[in-house]
């Protein structure tokens, strides 16, 4: 009997922390098979956010760190610039990538710093409660937008990967989603590929969007999340490579 | 049977995206609890082709899955049990 699929080595096996439904676990599946993949985990440093995915170092099996609320692109610089063979990756939430750190994410892809960037965009801060975030849609209710978001009070969605793929120094920009499992496999392949560019040594910040479900905070099912990603989110934040 | 999937109940948090991508309806929520008070997915039918879909949007990685192809199928049928249309013959 042949094994079509298993638990991937680097991804640890202990239960997760995340909600059911939550999109954390099968981004981290995906960034696991990567590594085993390209034979890179005795040569990887991630880093973890803050958000949700804090503990993502107690699930994956690689040399992990953690870092200051949306400052992952500011030590991955320091990081990639002292060891230059290693492969730095860090893993960061809307809240951690699109708010705080903006500022740091913009100049890590303005200088061209050669590390991997996934970015997890879910529509609200999901672990301080479900409170709004730059990268909440219109109309979007949450805890602090409880007559749903309005451009006249908060603004417009964030939309952090076209803003970073209009910089030289961003060699390759995708946003993908998790909402199926063919758009998981083209995941899959968009963070394979920005792991691949960092092996082979190009010269530039690669950063995969992937569009996750929060369905606690979106006060939905797993399965009504799913469906919302495909139908609402997409139209605000168009799937595919926007560079490179 | 073609496919098999084995899942770990007690990893999995009943988050019903399983039932809803399998193309052969195989996995349906279980009336039961686990340990930590989910209702976890379960196998129904032997319809499954062993696709993977299940497994590749689990989000808790609960899910594995294995394929026997036909041939392999009839040829672990005549090493291990015996064969039954040759004994009624």
């Amino acid at each position: 009997m042949k094994t079509v699929f298993m638990r991937t080595p680097t991804l640890k096996d202990c239960p997760t922390h995340y909600c059911p439904g939550c999109g954390h676990g099968i981004a981290h599946r995906l960034i696991a098979e990567t590594i085993d993949e390209l034979g890179i985990r005795g040569r990887t440093i991630g880093i973890a956010p803050v958000g949700c995915a804090v503990l993502a170092y107690n699930y994956l099996d690689i040399d992990m760190v953690e870092v200051a609320h949306g400052r992952p692109p500011a030590v991955a610089t320091g990081m990639k610039r002292t060891n230059p063979d290693k492969i730095i990756f860090s893993y960061q939430g809307d809240g951690d990538l699109a708010a705080i750190g903006t500022a740091e994410i913009i100049h890590a892809a303005h200088r061209g710093e050669q590390i991997t960037v996934i970015f997890i965009n879910n529509a609200v801060f999901g672990m301080t409660g479900g409170q709004m975030a730059p990268t909440t849609l219109l109309e979007q209710v949450t805890a602090t937008t409880p007559r749903g978001r309005q451009t006249t009070s908060e603004g417009y969605p964030l939309q952090v990967s076209e803003l970073l793929a209009l910089l030289p120094g961003a060699i390759y920009v995708e946003r993908c989603s998790l909402h199926n499992p063919t758009h998981v496999r083209k995941a899959k392949k968009a963070i394979k590929h920005a792991f691949e560019l960092q092996v082979s040594g190009a010269q530039g910040l690669s950063l995969v969007e992937v569009l996750s479900p929060c369905p606690v905070y979106w006060r939905m099912t797993p399965v009504k999340a799913m469906e919302w990603i495909e139908k609402e989110m997409t139209k605000v934040f168009p799937l595919g490579r926007l560079k490179g | 049977m073609a496919g098999k999937i084995v899942i770990d109940t007690e990893r999995c948090k009943g988050c019903g995206l399983c039932v809803v991508v399998c193309p052969k309806n195989c996995i349906v929520i279980s009336n039961h609890s686990n340990k930590n008070g989910y209702f976890p997915a379960q196998v129904t039918n032997s319809d499954c082709t062993g696709c993977a879909m299940c497994a590749i949007i689990c989000p808790d990685v609960a899910i594995e899955v294995f394929y026997e192809s036909k041939v392999e199928a009839a040829k672990s049928n005549k090493k291990g049990k015996p064969n039954l249309i040759k004994e009624k013959a």
